[in-house]
C-alpha cells in the first residue's frame, strides 16, 4: 500500500528529477562530444574532477556559485587534455578517456588529502542553497515543482532545450554533426573541424564538471572518494541510449533516474543490484536489438589531417 | 579513410626505451605534483621504493600485487592482437572469481589437486563465456565492443554482488562475501605469512604459453590477421566471426584468471567489490608493455611495486596512496601518445650527445 | 594553372603540368588510373598545396588554396567518394558550410534557393530525403547541386560515371551540357574514351603524370585518344601458344550476382583456358569475385569446382583446395601492411602441411619458400622480415603473384590483376597468367581492362547488370561490340520503358 502511494504521489516525480539531474548534465555533454566524431569514455572522470573542483572552488571562497563556476571549469581543463590528446595527437580516444579516469579518481584524492589534510574526504562546505519561484510555488501539485528546489533543475532543463535547439536549428549544430559523420565532407566546404571538436569536448568537460558539481555542493557539502560512482558511465549509456540526441539523453536519463527512485524509496521484492542493472541491461538490450541501425555518429574515433 | 599514424615497427630495445620514457615521463609530473603540493618528492619515492623492494616481505608483497595485473594485461594484450578493445576485463574477472569460489565450495572434502584445477577451470570458463559473448554481440552484430563490454562490466559484477549480498552470503557475515574455501584448496604462499602465492607461476607459464601461441602458432597468426587486416584474413580462409569469439573468449579466460588467483590466492573467499578496477588498469599494463607478454611481466612488476609501495609512501611522505593512481593514469596517456614520448626520447638523446 | 608539380614521396603525381579551361566549356581530362588527374584536380581545389607551379583564376594568380577560398572562387568539385553526410537529409547536405541565417538557420530561404536551382537544371531531388536512402545517381546530383548552391562558376567532377549505370550516366552528361548551356564550365574527369567523345569540347591528355596532348573534340578519333594516354599503340596481341582446351575445372550454375538482376549467370571455364569477364565495374564482379571465395553468401546456384560444390563449403575448405586469388584490392584483401613479407606469405597457406603441422609453423619452409619464390618473381625487397607495406605497389602485386603461383593451382581466380601498376609490371603479370594457363590451370579473369581482356582471355563474358550479356571466343568480339554489351544495349530499350 505504501508502495503504492509513492508511486502515485507527486513525490517520486521531484525524486526522479533529482536523481536525472547530474545524469541528464553528463549524458548531454557525452552527446555534443560524440556528435563531433570524438569518443568520450571520460565522462566519469570529468564528473570526478568537477565534483572535487565544486568543493574546492566552494571552500577558496565561501561561495557555492563560485564553486559551481569552478567544477565548470575544471571539468573544461580536463576534457580540454583529452581534446589535446584525442585531436593533436591523434591518441586512442578510448584509451585516452580510460587514462582519464583513473587519473581524476587519483588526482582528486592526492588533492583533497593536500587541501584538508584526510584521504578520500573533503571537510564541509557550504551547500548551495534550494529557491522557490514566488506565485508559481502556489500552483496546485504542480507548485512542488517551483518549490524549494536546486536552481540546477532549471539550468539543467534549460541546458537541455538549449543543446537541442543548437544542435538542430542552428548553423553550428547541423556543421557538428555533419563533422561527426563526415568529417572531410565537412572540411570539403571549409568547415574548421578541429575548432569544433576541441569545442565539443571542452563543453562536454564542463557539463561534466557541472554534473560533478551537483553531486558534491548541491546534493552534498563534501567531496568523497569516487563519489560519482559510476554515474558517467550510466550517462554515457543514456546518451547512447537516447540516440544521441540531447532530449533523448534527457529522456534516457528520467527512465534510469525513475528506476533509480523507485529503488531507494520502495520496498521493492527485486533484489537491489538488479534493479541497478537497469540502465545497463537497457541500454544493452537496445544496442542488440537496434543492432546496427544506431544512429551513432559515424565517424566515431575518426581523425583528419 | 582510416588513418593512424603508425610508427615504423619498432625494435625491441627502441620499444623498451619508449616505454621507460614514458614511465620517467609520469614520474617527473608526479613530481611536479608533489612540489606544488609541497610535500618531498624524495622522501615519498624513497618511501616507496623502500616499501616494494626494502625486505623480503615487500618484494613479496609486489609481487603478489602484480599477478592480477599481469593476467588482465594478458588479456587485454591478446584481444588487442586480434584487433578488439577487451575493456570488459573487470566483469570477466568478477564472474570467473565467482565461479571459482564456488565450485571450490561446492567440491569441499575431494583432493587438493582436483579442487583447484576444477576451481580454476571454472573461473577460466567463466570468464571466457563472458568474453566471448562480447566477442559474439561485436561479431555478429556488429557493434562495437567497448560499449558493449562496459555494460557487461556492470551488469556482471553486480550479479556477483546479489550472489555474495543474497543466496551465497556468509553466515554471520557482516559483509557481503562467501563463505571461506578451505585453505587446503587455496593455492601454496611462495614465503610463508606473506600474500605471494604459487600463482605467479601460474602468470609465469601463461607468458610463455602466449609468446609460444603468436610466435610459432596457426591459432596465433590467424588472431594477429584478423587484427591486422580482417578482409584479408577473411580472403585468406579465416573465419573473422569465429576468430573475434574465440579471441575474446581467450581474453576472458585470462582476465578470468586474475579473479580466480585473487580469490584462490588472497582472500579464500569471494568478496563483493574486491577488484579496485585491474580490469582497467590491465590496459595500462598492456599498453605500457607493448601487448608483448614479458613486456606485461615487466610492466605489472612496475605496477605492482608502485602500489606496494604506495602504503609507506602514505605514512612516510603523508601523500595520498592515490598518488599511485595518478602514476598510473599518466603512464596510460603518454604511452598512448607515441609523439610526446618520442619528443621526449630525442630531446633528452639530444643533449646527451650534445 | 602552370607548371603544376606534385610529388607524393619519390613518385611525381604532376610534373610540370599547364592546364588551360576556358569559360563555358566541357574539358575532359583524360588519362589512365594513376595518370595524376585527380592529384592535379585536388590542387585546383585546394586539397593539395603543390610544389611547385602557379593556379590563376581569370588572369589572377592565387596563393595559397584552400578548399574554403575556392569555393569563394567559384571553383566546385564533385568527389569520387561522394562527400555527403549520410544522416542529414538533401537540403541539409547542400546548405552545410553556407547555411543562410545569423545562427540560426533560415530554413525558409535555404529551401526556397535551392529548389530553385533543383527545378533550373531538371534535378528533381526530394529535398527532404536522408541522402542515406538515395540512389548513386541521386547523391551525385546532390554533390552537384552543393557546388551550384555555393555559386561555382566551374565545376570538377572526378570520374563521375564510374559508379554510375549507363543511363544515370547518360543523364548525367545532359545535366552537364544543360549546364554548359547556362554558362558553367565543366572539368570532366574519366579515363573512358567514348563518354569523352559524347561531350568534351577540348579533351586534356595526361600520361605517367605529364599532360601530353590538348585536342579539339570535334577532330579527335577513339584511336588517337587511345595511343596518347597509354603512350603506344595498344598491342592487341600477345605472345600466346595456342593451347587445346581441356576438362571443365570450375562450373558455375545458376548463381544471382545482385538481386535486382533479371536473370542469374551460368558458365565455364576449362584447364587451360582463360576466361575473361568484361564489364564496368559495379556490374556485379565484386559480387562474383566474393562468392567464389566464400565471402559473400548467396542463395541458390551452384558453383562446382571439378566434383564439389563450392557454395557447400566453409571458408576454409575452400582455401584447402588451393586455389590462386588475386583480390581486386590487394592492400585491402591480400596483404597484412604492417607485418613481415614471410608471415604475409602464409596467408592462405595457413592450412598447407608444408608451413604448418599440427598447428605449428614451420619457420625454416616458410622462410626458404618466401625467399625462392621472391626471386622467382622479381619481388624486389630487402628481406623476408620487411614489411608488406612498405613494398611499391607493383612489387606487392608480384609479392601476392609469387605467393598465389607457389600454390600450384588448377584454379586461378585474378581480380583486376593490374589495377593501379606500371606498363612493366602489367606485362609480367600477363606473362605469369599466359605461363599458368600454359601450365594447364583454369583462369577467371575479372577486369575492367578491355586491354586486358582482349590480351588474355580464350572466352570472354560480358557483364551488365549482374547479367552475363554473350559468351563467345575472344576473336567473335571486337572493341565495337563488346562496347554495347557493356553498355547494355541489349536491354537498354526495355529499361528506357520501364522507367
Amino acid at each position: 500500500m505504501d508502495n503504492l502511494q509513492y508511486i502515485f504521489s507527486f513525490n517520486i516525480v521531484l525524486t526522479t528529477l533529482r536523481f536525472a539531474i547530474p545524469l541528464t548534465l553528463a549524458a548531454v555533454g557525452a552527446t555534443i562530444c560524440e556528435r563531433s566524431g570524438i569518443i568520450n569514455l571520460g565522462v566519469e572522470g570529468m564528473m570526478l574532477v568537477g565534483a572535487f573542483g565544486g568543493v574546492l572552488g566552494t571552500h577558496l571562497t565561501g561561495s557555492p556559485w563560485l564553486g559551481v563556476l569552478f567544477s565548470i571549469f575544471c571539468g573544461g581543463l580536463i576534457a580540454l587534455l583529452h581534446a589535446v590528446l584525442s585531436i593533436r595527437y591523434k591518441t586512442n580516444q578510448t584509451v585516452s578517456g580510460v587514462g582519464i579516469n583513473i587519473l581524476s579518481v587519483g588526482l582528486t584524492v592526492v588533492l583533497t588529502r593536500v587541501v584538508w589534510g584526510t584521504d578520500g574526504i573533503s571537510g564541509s562546505v557550504t551547500q548551495l542553497s534550494t529557491m522557490s519561484i514566488p506565485l508559481l510555488r502556489n500552483i496546485p501539485v504542480l507548485g512542488a515543482l517551483f518549490e524549494d528546489q536546486s536552481p540546477f533543475l532549471y539550468l539543467t532543463l534549460i541546458i537541455v532545450f538549449a543543446a537541442w535547439f543548437f544542435m538542430y536549428r542552428t548553423k553550428a549544430g547541423l556543421r557538428l554533426r555533419a563533422i561527426g559523420d563526415h568529417p572531410r565532407a565537412a572540411a570539403t566546404v571549409g568547415i574548421n573541424v578541429r575548432v569544433y571538436r576541441y569545442v565539443a569536448v571542452v563543453v562536454c568537460g564542463m557539463l561534466c564538471g557541472m554534473a560533478g558539481a551537483y553531486l558534491s555542493i548541491v546534493q552534498n557539502n563534501l567531496f568523497v572518494n569516487n563519489m560519482v560512482a559510476g554515474r558517467g558511465f550510466i550517462a554515457l549509456a543514456a546518451n547512447i541510449f537516447g540516440g544521441w540526441n540531447p532530449l533523448g539523453s534527457f529522456l534516457a536519463s528520467l527512465l534510469f533516474a525513475f528506476a533509480q527512485a523507485l529503488r531507494i524509496n520502495l520496498s521493492l521484492p527485486i533484489p537491489d543490484q538488479f534493479v541497478q542493472m537497469v540502465p545497463y541491461a537497457l541500454t544493452l538490450l537496445v544496442l542488440i536489438g537496434v543492432g546496427r541501425k544506431v544512429k551513432a555518429p559515424e565517424a566515431s574515433g575518426e581523425l583528419i589531417d | 579513410m582510416k588513418r593512424t599514424a603508425k610508427p615504423q615497427l619498432p625494435a625491441l630495445a627502441e620499444r623498451l626505451i619508449y616505454s621507460l620514457a614514458a614511465v620517467v615521463l609520469s614520474l617527473l609530473l608526479a613530481t611536479i605534483v608533489m612540489l606544488i603540493a609541497g610535500y618531498d618528492p624524495l622522501k615519498a619515492f624513497g618511501a616507496m621504493l623502500n616499501g616494494a623492494f626494502g625486505s623480503a616481505n615487500a618484494v613479496a608483497n609486489t609481487l603478489s600485487k602484480s599477478i592480477p595485473l599481469m593476467f588482465t594485461g594478458f588479456a587485454f594484450a591478446v584481444a588487442s592482437k586480434g584487433g578488439v578493445f577487451n575493456i570488459g576485463g573487470e566483469g570477466q574477472l568478477y564472474l570467473a572469481a565467482l565461479a571459482s569460489a564456488v565450485t571450490a565450495l561446492a567440491l569441499d572434502g575431494l583432493p587438493r589437486a582436483v579442487v583447484l584445477t576444477a576451481s580454476i577451470l571454472a573461473g577460466m570458463a567463466a570468464g571466457g563465456a563472458v568474453g566471448a559473448l562480447i566477442g559474439a554481440i561485436k561479431a555478429k552484430l556488429r557493434i562495437n565492443e567497448v560499449i558493449v563490454a562496459i555494460m557487461v562490466n556492470y551488469i556482471v559484477s553486480l550479479f556477483a554482488s546479489y550472489m555474495v549480498n543474497g543466496p551465497l552470503k556468509a553466515a554471520n557475515s557482516m559483509t557481503a562475501q562467501s563463505e571461506a574455501i578451505s585453505s587446503t584448496y587455496l593455492f601454496a604462499t611462495v614465503i610463508p605469512r606473506s600474500q605471494l602465492t604459487t600463482a605467479l607461476y601460474l602468470g609465469i607459464a601463461f607468458a610463455v604459453l602466449i609468446f609460444f601461441l603468436f610466435r610459432s602458432t596457426r591459432l596465433g597468426f590467424n588472431i594477429r590477421a584478423v587484427g591486422e587486416n580482417a578482409k584479408a584474413a577473411a580472403s585468406a580462409g579465416i573465419s573473422i566471426a569465429a576468430t573475434t569469439i574465440g579471441v575474446m573468449a581467450l581474453s576472458g579466460m585470462l582476465a578470468g584468471l586474475a579473479g580466480v588467483t585473487e580469490v584462490l590466492g588472497k582472500y579464500g573467499r569471494f568478496i563483493d567489490g574486491f577488484s579496485p578496477g585491474f580490469g582497467f588498469t590491465g590496459i595500462a599494463v598492456a599498453v605500457l608493455g607493448s601487448n608483448n607478454p614479458f613486456g606485461i611481466l615487466l610492466t605489472s612488476l612496475l605496477f605492482g611495486a608502485l602500489e606496494a609501495g604506495s602504503m609507506k609512501m602514505s605514512y612516510v611522505a603523508n601523500v595520498s596512496t592515490n598518488m599511485v593512481m595518478v602514476i598510473q593514469g599518466l603512464v596510460i596517456l603518454f604511452v598512448a601518445t607515441p609523439e610526446i614520448v618520442s619528443q621526449f626520447v630525442r630531446r633528452k638523446g639530444g643533449k646527451r650527445n650534445g | 594553372m602552370r607548371g603544376i608539380t606534385k610529388r607524393f614521396g619519390a613518385m611525381t603525381a604532376n610534373d610540370h603540368i599547364d592546364f588551360q579551361v576556358e569559360q563555358g566549356e566541357i574539358h575532359c581530362l583524360l588519362g589512365e588510373n594513376g595518370a595524376g588527374k585527380s592529384t592535379l584536380m585536388n590542387v585546383l581545389f585546394g586539397l593539395l598545396c603543390p610544389e611547385e607551379g602557379c593556379v590563376e583564376i581569370d588572369g589572377q594568380p592565387i596563393s595559397a588554396l584552400t578548399p574554403r577560398l575556392a569555393y569563394q572562387l567559384g571553383i566546385g568539385m564533385v568527389h569520387q567518394h561522394f562527400m555527403l553526410v549520410n544522416h542529414l537529409t538533401c537540403l541539409e547536405n547542400i546548405i552545410l558550410g553556407n547555411e543562410p541565417g545569423k545562427v540560426v538557420i533560415d530554413r525558409k530561404q535555404a529551401r526556397a534557393r535551392v529548389q530553385a536551382l533543383s527545378d533550373q537544371y531538371h534535378f528533381n531531388i526530394d529535398l527532404d530525403a536522408p541522402v542515406s536512402d538515395l540512389s548513386v545517381g541521386m547523391k551525385q546530383r546532390v554533390e552537384i547541386l552543393k557546388t551550384l548552391y555555393r555559386g561555382a562558376n566551374i565545376i570538377i567532377l572526378d570520374e563521375p560515371t564510374a559508379v554510375l549505370t549507363p543511363i544515370e550516366a547518360e543523364q548525367l552528361l545532359s545535366i552537364l551540357r544543360d549546364m554548359r548551356t547556362q554558362g558553367k564550365t565543366i572539368i570532366f574527369i574519366t579515363h573512358k574514351l567514348k563518354e569523352t567523345l559524347d561531350v568534351a569540347d577540348r579533351i586534356t591528355i595526361l600520361r605517367g603524370g605529364k599532360s601530353v596532348a590538348l585536342l579539339s573534340a570535334a577532330s579527335a578519333t577513339p584511336e588517337q585518344l587511345a595511343r596518347l594516354m597509354v603512350g603506344h599503340d595498344v598491342v592487341f596481341e600477345i605472345e600466346k601458344p595456342a593451347r587445346a582446351q581441356g576438362d571443365v575445372v570450375l562450373r558455375v550454375e545458376d548463381v544471382r550476382l545482385l538481386q535486382n538482376a533479371q536473370s542469374t549467370v551460368s558458365f565455364e571455364v576449362h584447364a587451360g583456358e582463360i576466361f575473361g569477364i568484361a564489364g564496368v565495374e559495379g556490374n556485379g564482379q565484386q559480387q562474383l569475385e566474393e562468392i567464389i571465395m566464400g565471402l559473400t553468401r548467396t542463395k541458390g546456384g551452384r558453383i562446382f569446382y571439378q566434383k564439389t560444390n563450392l557454395l557447400e563449403l566453409s571458408l576454409r575448405a575452400r582455401r584447402k583446395l588451393r586455389f590462386a586469388y588475386i583480390p581486386s584490392d590487394r592492400l585491402k584483401q591480400a596483404l597484412l601492411s604492417h607485418v613481415s613479407l614471410q608471415e604475409n606469405f602464409l596467408l592462405g597457406n595457413q592450412y598447407d602441411p608444408q608451413y604448418v603441422r599440427r598447428g605449428l609453423i614451420q619457420k625454416k619452409a616458410l622462410r626458404e619458400n618466401t625467399l625462392r619464390m621472391m626471386r622467382e618473381f622479381d619481388v624486389r625487397a630487402v628481406s623476408a622480415q620487411q614489411s608488406a607495406g612498405s613494398l611499391s605497389g607493383g612489387n606487392q602485386q608480384k609479392f601476392v603473384l609469387a605467393r598465389e603461383v607457389s600454390k600450384q593451382p588448377q584454379f586461378v581466380l585474378a581480380c583486376q590483376p593490374v589495377r593501379g601498376l606500371d606498363i612493366g609490371a602489367i606485362k609480367y603479370v600477363h606473362n605469369v597468367l599466359i605461363r599458368l594457363r600454359s601450365e594447364g590451370a583454369a583462369i577467371l579473369l575479372i577486369s575492367a581492362e578491355l586491354s586486358d581482356i582482349f590480351q588474355l582471355s580464350d572466352t570472354i563474358g560480358v557483364l551488365y547488370k549482374g547479367e552475363l550479356m554473350d559468351v563467345r571466343k575472344a576473336g567473335a568480339f571486337d572493341n565495337e561490340s563488346i562496347s554495347l554489351l557493356m553498355a547494355g544495349r541489349k536491354e537498354a530499350q526495355a529499361d528506357e520503358t520501364n522507367r
